[in-house]
């Protein structure tokens, strides 16, 4: 695929807990080199829409498709062509960095040398190397964080969806973090969750603010910020997302 | 097939890798000698067979196998693991299957940890070995039976001691269904196919026919079907409530 190639298309998507509707009607497409910053307060169902589109939730109503395939048609398809960073990033506390990342390796069909290559290659994109043979319990949450997302890009998907891959984490991380999502960007479609409003501007390039289920604002982070007369950006987000 | 396999080793893994798998296994070992030499007279009753082992399986497993089972979701749930796990490309079927395979295979290698009495009763005196192996194969299809349910049953809630209570006491109506205690409960106001229903769905029933050595295809099929349908319940139980 090439650049500017559809590879996330969300159309109609509609998502009821019971009486409740987390996620109304949403629609918006990614492309490839595109890193779209998913923003809203909590609860405006941010994390709903990344677990339809990864698979994990059932789809009330709508469509959401990866690389022309619709997810609740073909799931296994879908599911390996996406790398997902659930959020509050949950691994396997029993298990070594290197033990975990080979089980995903392994689950995602790589064997003998293709899956020495993937989780070695994962491992040094995330600097893994010190913490490799530890039990992932024993891990500061950064290191914590950082295997959560070396499994999302092991298998060097086309889509990578991330949901708050930099919470928690200390300024120097975050900056590691963002630098790896730029670097990245260019070969694949990154869909990222956050609160913070200066991620967007540092690494996306499209921001979409969902406000109660319902899509509020999508654009660039420049036309963002050019809505507020003063140049506050976190203004218009609350502009944005206490009006409706 | 090659996804069950890689589930079946993490899963078998996570039992070894705490304390928890050794604890059992002592526990199991200790017990099951224990209730055979002093409950069951081995040595009184002067007779070569493991009759006086193999008959308190039942009860023994009735305590034993909810400890083994009650982890295999439950702790999935609580740790958010499991919005990774259904997120990767692998049926939900295959996990449930996995799950189950790794949690019998770990109650067959304590099984198979209890051959010093095998050796001993050989040692003592001439037992009808074929027997004693039917006696073997029936107590690990039983221990599928209580772990499908013990399964399933830890599938519905987070917490892992709600899981390990009720699979004890769903176990222990199927192993009581059969005796005078609850028959005599139903007898008189039951119609008649309610109390052979009943009868018929007990452990102990089926299990004693297979401890005399005999392995009767109707025992199989009974355990068989146990573990059948509690899986098929566990798998719809995982996709009914994904995210709750």
């Amino acid at each position: 695929m090439t650049a500017g190639d559809t590879m996330i298309s969300i159309k109609g998507l509609t998502k009821d807990f019971g009486p409740l509707r987390a996620v109304d009607n949403i629609s918006f497409d990614v492309k490839k080199g595109e890193v779209l910053g998913f923003l809203g307060p909590n609860g405006a169902g941010k994390s709903t829409t990344m677990k339809m589109v990864t698979g994990y939730l059932p789809i009330t109503a709508g469509h959401a498709s990866v690389c022309g395939l619709d997810v609740e048609i073909h799931p296994i398809e879908t599911k390996s062509k996406i790398g997902y960073l659930p959020e509050g990033a949950p691994l396997y506390g029993d298990m070594t960095a290197t033990g975990f990342l080979n089980f995903i390796a392994e689950i995602r069909g790589f064997s003998g040398d293709q899956k020495i290559k993937h989780v070695n290659h994962a491992i040094e994109k995330l600097q893994l190397e010190t913490v490799m043979n530890r039990p992932i319990d024993t891990l500061s949450k950064g290191f914590k964080r950082r295997v959560g997302f070396a499994q999302a890009i092991l298998h060097d998907p086309e889509v990578l969806i991330l949901d708050e891959p930099t919470d928690g984490l200390d300024p120097n991380q975050k900056h590691q973090v963002r630098e790896l999502i730029k670097e990245m960007s260019a070969e694949k479609a990154i869909i990222i969750s956050t609160h913070i409003l200066e991620e967007v501007e540092a690494v996306c390039t499209r921001a979409v603010i969902i406000a109660e289920g319902k899509i509020v604002f999508d654009g660039t982070p420049t036309e963002l910020r050019a809505q507020s007369p003063n140049d506050h950006i976190d203004e218009v987000f609350r502009k944005l997302t206490l009006a409706s | 097939m090659n996804n069950c396999w890689v589930i079946i080793k993490r899963e078998l893994g996570a039992y070894f890798s705490t304390p928890l798998a050794y604890v059992f296994i002592v526990i199991f070992l200790a017990l099951s000698g224990a209730l055979t030499f002093f409950m069951g007279a081995f040595f009184e009753r002067g007779q070569a067979d493991l009759n006086s082992f193999f008959s308190f399986h039942p009860w023994l497993y009735l305590f034993l196998i909810p400890a083994v089972s009650m982890r295999l979701w439950a702790e999935e749930r609580k740790t958010g693991t499991i919005e990774l796990l259904l997120t990767l490309p692998t049926p939900t079927w295959v996990i449930v299957i996995g799950k189950f395979i790794a949690a019998w295979a770990f109650i067959g290698i304590a099984l198979v940890l209890t051959f010093p009495l095998w050796i001993t009763v050989n040692f003592l005196g001439t037992p009808d070995n074929g027997v004693i192996i039917a006696s073997y194969l029936g107590s690990l299809i039983m221990a599928g039976g209580y772990l499908a349910i013990g399964s399933c049953l830890s599938a519905v809630t987070k917490n892992q001691v709600i899981a390990f209570i009720l699979t004890a006491v769903v176990c222990f109506l199927f192993l009581m269904s059969g005796v005078e205690l609850v028959q005599s409960f139903f007898q008189g106001w039951a119609p008649s196919f309610v109390l052979e229903a009943l009868a018929s769905m007990s452990f102990l029933t089926h299990f004693n026919t297979i401890v005399r050595g005999v392995i009767d295809l109707r025992d199989v099929v009974f355990f068989g079907s146990i573990i059948g349908v509690f899986l098929y319940i566990n798998a719809a139980i995982i996709d009914l409530t994904r995210g709750s």
